[in-house]
């Protein structure tokens, strides 16, 4: 194995990767929650159809994904199009395509243990809430939110940690520019490419730890949170 | 004074049936509903309060809370409403629980000293006991000075000895704040001590309707039916 110096490792990709993870969970928490709350109260028969929908990203390749959003995100299409001619916002090959990408590819991480937390939680508590003359608005967040904690800390860690590890699609939308789109999984696929194994290795070793160290503290969580009752 | 005039089907666990429904409460009343599972007792309940559909009419003094399937929501028909696993706010303590309904911190003091619960206002619900849990949610329910207050079994996971103190602050709350209640029981000594009126539900129609000495003591099918 080369030896190599570590003051030459370039940090850059993974604060990129951080800054992506951390954007995407922020706007995928505002957007998800009233999505996760609608579903989990609805019985309408567009509810199947969302669920699945939502779901999508689980099961499709990243390059189907990355394909589409690339078609929709190009200046040639309409929305594309519009983001660029009248916001001057370029959604292809650019830290912004890669947050709105990263929100369509994490999206069910975050609905999903949302939902279930809020499915879970007993229906007289939110009904007597309402019956005390509160909203629904202000039942979501003062009741249901603050009693699916675990749900919830579940839903934006592995949001997080989701959007530090994807790879495919932001490869097709973002390429590989250095400090707008060169996250830390792109930068690693680059090493090996140019088979620089040294750096390739310790990049991956700290993505294995930290996301070691990221899904440890959850489960840490959940279970001091069951031990004493909360649960 | 409470009219209320409701249908609804039901699909419940004896078949379909339709909860049909006529009754007249005066102000202050405390009214016992009987019957067996299945009879529809819980869902008048939840009508009642606004929880759930029905056709038909229900005036509360001049204003409807139904009129025909025009349906006033229950954030605007100041219920208290005590349900048989508390559903206490779990993230709350025993004095946010009541705060929540309404910032009233005397009412509160109040409440919580008619039901001894003052020393574990600070307390999280969590680690409250049954009993407690009961208490602090008949206190909530009393928080927004309900035109009616409905509960649903509110003793019915109780031991013995805290059903009988439960049972009297419950009679308690009701004579101060001069609440109608509509209480739902299967317990006859129960609703022999506390209401003035006691309904019995079957297959979602009323088959009596009387004072407790009138229903409960004498012997007819109806006794029958309620000690099975």
């Amino acid at each position: 194995m080369e030896i190599f110096d570590f003051a030459s490792l370039d940090f850059a990709p993974f604060i990129l990767s951080f800054k992506l993870a951390g954007l995407t969970t922020l706007i995928l928490f505002v957007l998800s929650l009233p999505l996760a709350w609608y579903l989990s109260q609805t019985n309408s028969k567009t509810k199947p159809i969302l669920e699945a929908v939502t779901a999508l990203p689980i099961v499709l390749p990243p390059s189907v994904l990355g394909f589409y959003i690339l078609v929709v995100l190009s200046p040639n299409s309409s929305v594309g199009g519009f983001f660029e001619d009248l916001l001057g916002v370029k959604l292809v090959f650019s830290f912004t395509g890669l947050v709105v990408a990263s929100c369509f590819y994490s999206l069910p991480f975050m609905v999903q243990p949302l939902q279930s937390g809020f499915e879970s939680l007993n229906k007289h508590m939110l009904e007597a809430s309402y019956l005390a003359g509160k909203s629904k608005l202000q039942t979501l967040l003062k009741i249901a939110l603050p009693n699916i904690k675990p749900s919830l800390i579940t839903a934006l860690i592995i949001t997080f940690a989701h959007t530090v590890g994807e790879f495919g699609v932001v490869l097709m939308v973002g390429g590989s520019i250095p400090g707008e789109t060169k996250v830390a999984s792109v930068a690693i696929y680059e090493m090996v490419e140019v088979m620089e194994y040294g750096k390739a290795h310790i990049y991956s070793a700290l993505m294995v730890l930290m996301s070691f160290i990221v899904l440890l503290s959850v489960y840490i969580f959940n279970h001091t949170q069951r031990k004493i009752g909360v649960l | 004074m409470i009219q209320i005039d409701i249908h609804k089907k039901l699909h419940g666990s004896q078949g379909d049936m339709d909860l049909d429904v006529k009754l007249e409460i005066q102000k202050g009343e405390f009214i016992a509903l009987m019957g067996e599972s299945g009879s529809g007792k819980t869902t008048l309940l939840r009508v009642l309060a606004g929880l759930e559909k029905a056709e038909g009419d229900i005036r509360v003094e001049d204003v409807y809370w139904l009129k025909k399937q025009k349906m006033l929501p229950p954030q605007q028909r100041e219920i208290g409403f005590v349900f048989q696993d508390y559903a206490l706010f779990e993230n709350m303590s025993v004095e946010e629980n009541l705060l929540y309904v309404n910032d009233d911190k005397v009412l509160v003091k109040k409440l919580l000293q008619m039901t001894e619960l003052n020393r574990l206002a600070k307390r999280n619900v969590k680690s409250l006991s049954g009993g407690q849990k009961q208490r602090v949610s008949l206190c909530r329910a009393m928080m927004n000075k309900p035109k009616l207050l409905l509960m649903d079994e509110p003793l019915s996971a109780l031991d013995p000895a805290m059903r009988t103190k439960l049972q009297d602050e419950i009679l308690k709350l009701h004579k101060t704040f001069g609440t109608t209640t509509i209480m739902v029981s299967h317990d006859t000594d129960v609703s022999y001590n506390l209401s003035d009126r006691i309904l019995v539900l079957d297959h979602g129609k009323i088959i009596a309707n009387g004072t407790p000495q009138e229903i409960l003591l004498k012997t007819s099918t109806i006794t029958y039916t309620l000690s099975v």
